[in-house]
Formats: C-alpha cells, structure tokens, sequence
C-alpha cells in the first residue's frame, strides 16, 4: 500500500494540481499531491456538488427520496445526539452530521475500483481526531471556564484530586490517538483484506467481504460521531454533580 | 482432560518455537519473526473474540430481560464493541509497522 497507482488521483495530479504548482512556483518532481489527498478533495468536492444540488429542489410539499433519506439521517442524528448530550444537542448537528457523512462517504468510496479511502490513511483520521479534541476542550473551557474545567479532571473528592487529576489528563490526551486509530485501522485492515484476497483467488471471492466491509463502514463512521457526542457531553455536563446524572432510560 | 490440554498447548507453544528458525524471508528478517507477528495478531484476534462475545451476550441478556431499553443497551454495546476492537486494532497497527 501506500505505492499504488490510483487513476483518479494521476488524473487529478496531472491535469490540476501538478498544473497549479507550477503556476504557483512549486516545481516537484512527482506528483504533487498524495492520493488519500485527492480522494479527500473529491469527497469534498462531490458533497459539496450534492448538497447544493439537493438543497436547490427541497420542498416541504413533495420531498423526493434523497431528501426523505437526509431527513431520516438528520433527525436519527439529532434525536441520538440530544440522548447522549442534552438539550444543546442541535448546535453541535453541523459538525456532528458533517463528520458522520464525511467518513461514510470516505469509507465507502475504497470499495469501488480505482479509488481508495482516504480513512485509510493515519493523517486523514488524526487530523478529525484532532479536531474533536480541540472543539470540544474548546466549548468546555467556554461554558464552564477555566477552573471550572479543570475541577472536570480533579474528579469529586479533594482527597484523590491529585491523582485523579493526572490519570484524567492522560485519558483524554489518548481520546484523539484511540479515535484516529480506531478509525484508521479498522479502514485499512479492510483494504487490506479485500486486496489480498483479490490477489489470492479470482475476483468474486471478495465480494462477500466487501458487503461486510460497506456494513463496518457505516459503523466506523457511526462510532466516530458517536464518540464525539460522548466527549461532548463529558465536555458540557457540571463537574462532579452529587446526584447521579438523570438517566434518561 | 486438564493434563491432555496442557499437554497439547505446550506441544504447541514448542513446534511453534522451533519452526523453521534459520530460514530467511529476504531482507534480513526471518520467517520466524514473520510467524511471531503473526502470532500476535492471533493472540489478539482471540482475546477480542473472546471479550465481544461476552459483550454481546451480555447485551442480548439485557434486552431479553428489558425489551423497553433497546436502544441504550444497544448504544452502550456498540460503544464497547468498539473499544475491545481498539485493543485487535492496536495491536495489528504495531504488528504492521514493525513488520
């Protein structure tokens, strides 16, 4: 991996971005951009093409499949999230909607031919990952400020505050690490497996794989939002309530 | 039973430490640290498969019991599904990169 040839990124490279940089004054010897880079921009590119193209022809009257389909996503979405966070729930829906139709998106696309997941690249993952970890110590620090944060990781009693304190840190630190790996390799194990058995026996024996790879996409995907409605809502949520936390069973 | 079991996993541990430890694999490392890696990716398979069969059981008991709380029992399994595969997961990326 990592060496392969993928005819949409050597198109895109020589026709767009190899182009580019020289106008730019880069002079590169090879392509300019790395595949997972010119999957990323497509995906990008396409769901940007998408949503301009279905948000043209909404309509409360005769909503068409496309649009029943992003609605039942949508309020799946919204009704997990105000589950899992709380009320405050919608206004985290652009990232949270954002990430989960980014990554299925990205996931899925490695099971057509001539294409990869750019999920199955580390830096790709990290840098969602990365992104989680900042905004939600970001809307914590906000809501809560600073010390208030900090009693966060100091746990309830004062007596194991200091111990408590460091594990805490050490687990958050390692949330986005868990999150891009998680993410990362259950990708790239997929590819792998589909392109050694490809490589094994005729092509069909994969395609069994490849059903249950486009289920484990969507679950990645969902674990990924799932997650990061988890760190939110442990982001947003009082420091050390004496009551337990109502259970919304 | 118990000393036929002990038997046969120690019969195993050593025909798999004496496997074919001088052969090379091309670029310097032996077949043995190959199947070594390997190894580690078994072990790990199976204490995954091991640990998500107790998770899902352990679900499914929940939601016989209690039909009314499916969809929290099936958020939580879901969500520990995922960090017992992180640990599988974990150990594949280390077994790639030191490959």
């Amino acid at each position: 991996m990592g060496h392969e040839e993928f005819f949409a990124a050597t198109l895109f490279n020589r026709w767009i971005a190899n182009p580019l940089a020289r106008l730019l004054g880069i002079h590169a010897e090879h392509d300019v951009l790395p595949a997972h880079v010119v999957m990323i921009l497509l995906v990008g590119l396409a769901l940007v093409l998408l949503s301009a193209a279905v948000r043209r022809r909404l309509s409360v009257d005769k909503p068409g499949n496309f649009q029943q389909f992003l609605e039942l996503l949508a309020e799946g979405l919204n009704s997990l999230a105000r589950d899992v966070i709380g009320g405050s729930a919608r206004r985290f829906f652009p990232l949270l909607g954002g990430l989960f139709i980014f990554i299925l998106v990205c996931n899925l696309l490695g099971l057509v031919p001539g294409f990869m997941s750019p999920t199955s690249n580390i830096n790709v993952t990290a840098g969602m990952a990365v992104l989680v970890f900042i905004y939600y110590n970001y809307v914590g620090f906000r809501l809560h400020g600073f010390w208030k944060y900090m009693a966060h990781f100091a746990g309830p009693s004062l007596a194991v505050a200091p111990l408590l304190f460091v594990i805490e840190i050490i687990s958050h630190c390692a949330r986005p690490f868990s999150l891009s790996v998680r993410l990362f390799g259950n990708i790239f194990a997929e590819e792998l497996i589909i392109a050694t058995l490809n490589g094994m026996f005729p092509f069909g024996i994969s395609l069994p794989v490849m059903a249950l790879a486009v289920f484990a996409s969507t679950i990645q995907a969902f674990i990924f939002v799932v997650l990061t409605m988890v760190y939110l809502g442990g982001a947003l949520e009082d420091a050390h309530e004496e009551e337990m936390p109502s259970a919304e069973v | 039973m118990r000393k036929l079991v002990l038997l046969l996993s120690v019969f195993a541990v050593l025909s798999l430490a004496t496997f074919p430890v001088y052969a090379q694999a091309g670029e310097g490392q032996t077949v043995m640290e190959t199947h070594w890696l390997a190894m580690a990716m078994a072990i790990a398979a199976a204490g995954c498969g091991i640990a998500q069969s107790r998770a899902v059981a352990g679900g499914c008991e929940g939601v016989s019991r209690n039909p009314g709380a499916v969809d929290t029992i099936r958020l939580l399994v879901i969500l520990g599904l995922a960090f017992i595969e992180f640990l599988a997961l974990l150990t594949f990326v280390i077994v790639f990169l030191i490959r």
